[in-house]
């Protein structure tokens, strides 16, 4: 490309355990330009991101720095170099104070001691530019989590940086806050500073950037000036391939309800004061697959987790088969017929140790055991069923969990919560990071499990398959149910409307 | 060509047996070092000996491995043993109830059954603590550990109890039985190890608990949104373990024929280590009750065979230590080994899946599309 390109990515590709997140990236950043990388959950926008950051390393490809090609060591060897990142997670350790957190590892000393006086004044002169009065010698812990996001910024900002790469930084902000970082973002263009932005909020990329970059699984499909793009051209492309080739015919005639929920209201469970789930009230019907859309932060997860028994909830009830449930442990409610298949695998679904087998069978080991003991007989015959129904793709049963590749593993969580026998299926992003293949297989189950009877509800942040893949669409923002659709007549654009309500509202 | 791979195969399939059966082949070569420098170490007699210290380990580490399975530690074994011990020693010579101004002569299964409660108490204790309480197994039974031993020398108020044989006309003799009578010819304390073991060995590889103990060492996380009742599993694994010390701390005692409140003292040492030369991993969800035995049977045929050639005491510490070192070490290049093959598998995996993306619909020309081929030919070799 032409002269003005300052940090480049060519050709990288990274691969986590078995799943590409990226394939072979050519990514410009131009100077004093904002760029919007734009992709939905999975596309591998933070990889990138991360990479150019020098937190990651690339497994192939290179990274070119004013035409020269580099490797970042560590993210401060970056930052020396002038690139630096503001994480979607904060990176601040509440402990500290607000001025402790921005010079960390990189404190302003006089002689041995850190010169306090010299970094208040900085960080002073920081907040003020972020319009942001608190005292530098707050603790990053008192503040609130959109506060927390602008020290991560004021931290970026008081670094030598040519290219700023920020990823999210709104998710957390108000309005008002938003309208001061976009501002500073312009007098840090005018300056010479390059930025990647990356958001979930479209009108903030049409607004904001000068080129947009469009990833989709791992790869970029677009790219062009914003001048000569519209919001219908990002969707078209976020979203990209044949739809029909992705999703499965839904049986569309709901029978008697089956999961109900009713006046729901959960809190933070790491942040007492806040409400995460506010006054949420569903039916989901068998044969029914129920979508709710939501963008990070709108509650999703909390209210998947609330009903399946994992977070508490202050307010409400949760139904199943007309029997109440939300008094019951996990175990219980799996007996009661309620199966999770949760959003992050490694972390909630699979158990590391254990063989593709022994994972499938974990919640449904009634089912194999007779006078107390574990029939192995009864195991196999089970999980080579369910492998096969689920079309996991695996050496042996006994291989394990580690060795399959991220689609094949989300394929036996799935499997896990089919085995034991649900009349209701909640899913939590049951397609993040996986490939279109593995896609269209989990799709092709939940559709299959409806059709069974099955009550099912899956919470997703990808427009395509929210559209696509359910009966009926509930979207969620900031806590509460803001719309329901019906997909057949419903527009893209209305559904990103009311999942993106007033930031600044709740405040 | 093909000789060469098989050649390249067979050496890498012994080698992988090698190191799987680490253990095992570690503990062929102390029997066979020692037998060929010592006479006397390969006789019956000596082998009962040693498989009879080996049962005292051996019993404390199958407790230990079903705590450690779940990631947990329990450091009270020894102390717990010690309190046991003292219980059944003031039992059976006389609890003296002041209040209503008798002695107590109980049976001698009672004397059993009230110590064996004692140390199940005292997992009972653990379990609590770690999971109602949050506290982590190491701080939780490192605490309990000082609660026993001082409980048990607060009873005894620092003395020996040495008359354990009770007398016919208040019926309760019989306690020294335990460790002096050996069925076949074989000490009792080893048939408590066979069975415990049967046991344990039942209760990890065929029953649903089993599971639930390996996954809540897995991923806790994961374990309890399965339906696993994670709290349950940690609190019958501490309750098992303070059980199994019991058991230990009576047959030690009946050996011994006496007992004060040292008894037992860094027992849970041992029993840590024998877990984890068999293979078991701190981290939890990984180890055997066959490797287990196996790690009890290396560190106790090494130590009495260290002491058979006459090397020092001091050495003998040494090379425990040497051992145990040794053991963990191999144990990380396996696992390594078996990572690196479970990704290259799972990158294969991958690669089966990974066409590139199609065109999106009214894609324009001059966007770029995905090159999606050669560079996974190089990842699979760095993993």
């Amino acid at each position: 490309m032409s002269g003005d390109v300052i940090l480049a990515a060519r050709a990288v590709t990274k691969v986590y355990g078995g799943t590409h997140a990226l394939r072979g990236v050519d990514f410009d950043v131009h100077a004093g330009k904002v760029t919007a990388l734009i992709g939905e959950n999975g596309a591998g926008k933070s990889t990138l991101m991360k990479i150019l950051a020098g937190v990651e390393k690339a497994t192939t490809g290179s990274i070119l720095l004013d035409g020269q090609p580099v490797a970042f060591a560590s993210p401060a060897d970056a930052v020396a170099h002038g690139v630096a990142i503001i994480h979607q997670e904060l990176s601040l350790c509440p402990n500290l104070s607000i001025g402790d957190n921005i010079f960390l590892a990189r404190e302003t000393v006089k002689g041995i001691f850190v010169d306090r006086q010299e970094q208040r004044r900085h960080v002073e002169a920081l907040l003020a530019r972020l319009e942001e009065p608190i005292s530098p010698t707050t603790l990053v812990g008192n503040l609130r989590l959109g506060q927390q996001q602008l020290v991560e910024i004021a931290r970026a900002l008081s670094q030598d940086t040519r290219v700023l790469i920020m990823d999210e930084p709104t998710s957390a902000l108000s309005a008002a806050e938003v309208s001061v970082l976009f501002r500073v973002i312009r007098e840090l263009t005018r300056d010479g500073v390059s930025i990647i932005y990356i958001s979930h909020h479209l009108d903030e990329c049409l607004e904001l950037a000068d080129y947009a970059v469009v990833l989709r699984d791992g790869s970029v499909v677009a790219e062009s000036p914003m001048a000569d793009i519209d919001m219908g051209w990002i969707v078209r492309h976020m979203i990209g391939r044949e739809q029909s080739e992705l999703f499965s015919e839904l049986a569309g005639v709901p029978g008697a309800p089956v999961l109900e929920i009713r006046g729901l209201s959960v809190t933070d469970p790491e942040n007492p004061s806040r409400v995460v789930v506010d006054d949420v009230s569903l039916t989901v019907h068998a044969g029914e697959v129920v979508g709710v859309y939501g963008l990070m932060g709108a509650g999703r997860t909390e209210l998947l987790e609330t009903i399946a028994g994992r977070n508490k909830a202050f307010a409400g009830s949760v139904w199943l088969a007309g029997g109440r449930i939300d008094k019951l442990s996990i175990g219980d409610r799996i007996k009661a017929g309620l199966a999770l298949a949760p959003e992050d695998r490694q972390r909630d679904g699979l158990v590391p140790t254990l063989s593709v087998a022994r994972n499938m069978t974990l919640s449904a080991l009634k089912r194999i055991t007779q006078h107390g003991l574990v029939s192995h007989r009864t195991e196999r015959g089970l999980v080579a069923e369910e492998i096969a129904e689920t079309r996991v793709k695996t050496e042996s049963p006994a291989a394990p969990i580690g060795s399959l590749s991220g689609g094949n593993q989300q394929k036996v969580v799935l499997g896990k919560a089919i085995l034991t026998k649900p009349k209701a299926l909640v899913l939590d992003e049951p397609t993040r990071g996986i490939d279109v293949g593995a896609k269209a297989d989990i799709f092709a189950l939940m559709a299959a499990q409806a059709r069974g009877g099955a009550a099912v509800l899956f919470a997703t942040s990808e427009l395509a398959e929210v559209q696509h893949a359910s009966d009926r669409i509930i979207v969620m923002s900031r806590g509460r149910i803001t719309a329901e659709f019906d997909p057949a007549t419903v527009t893209q654009e209305a559904i990103l409307a009311a999942s993106d309500t007033d930031q600044g509202e709740h405040r | 060509m093909t000789n060469t791979l098989r050649r390249r195969l067979d050496g890498r399939l012994v080698g992988t047996f090698l190191i799987d059966q680490r253990a095992f082949v570690a503990l062929i070569i102390i029997v066979a070092v020692f037998g060929l420098m010592s006479g006397s170490y390969l006789t019956t007699t000596n082998l009962i000996i040693m498989s009879k210290h080996v049962a005292y380990n051996a019993i404390l580490a199958l407790g230990m491995l079903l705590v450690i399975l779940t990631a947990g530690i329990d450091l009270s074994i020894g102390a717990t043993m010690c309190l046991t011990g003292i219980i059944a020693g003031v039992l059976l010579q006389g609890l003296n109830l002041s209040l209503w101004d008798i002695t107590a002569y109980p049976q001698v299964w009672a004397v059993i059954a009230i110590s064996l409660a004692v140390g199940t108490a005292v997992g009972f204790l653990n379990g609590l603590l770690v999971t109602r309480f949050n506290v982590a197994p190491f701080i939780a039974t490192l605490g309990t550990m000082y609660m026993a031993r001082g409980t048990a020398l607060i009873i005894s108020n620092g003395a020996t109890f040495s008359r354990l044989a009770g007398s016919p006309e208040l019926g309760n003799t019989g306690f020294l039985l335990i460790g002096s009578s050996a069925p076949l010819g074989i000490p009792t304390v080893i048939w408590v190890m066979v069975v415990f073991a049967i046991v344990i060995w039942v209760l990890t590889a065929r029953t649903p608990f089993g599971r639930w103990l390996y996954a809540t060492g897995g991923n806790e996380r994961a374990a309890g949104l399965s339906g696993v009742p994670v709290f349950r599993v940690k609190r019958w694994v501490y309750m098992v373990s303070g059980l199994f010390a019991g058991a230990v701390g009576l047959c030690m005692v009946s050996e011994l024929t006496s007992v004060n409140g040292d008894l037992g003292t860094s027992y849970e040492m041992n029993a840590i280590a024998a877990v984890v030369i068999g293979g078991a991993s701190l981290a939890g969800g990984r180890g055997s009750v066959k490797g287990t035995l196996v790690g009890a049977f290396v560190i106790g045929f090494l130590t009495d065979g260290l002491v058979n050639v006459k090397v020092s005491s001091f050495w003998q510490i040494f090379i425990k230590g040497l051992v145990i070192v040794l053991a963990v070490m191999l144990d990380q290049a396996q696992e390594k080994l078996k990572n690196r093959r479970a990704a290259t598998a799972a990158a294969a995996s991958a690669k089966s899946y990974a066409a590139p993306p199609a065109l999106p619909p009214g894609a324009r020309p001059g966007e770029t599309t995905n090159p999606g081929e050669s560079p996974h030919e190089e990842t699979h070799n760095q993993l």
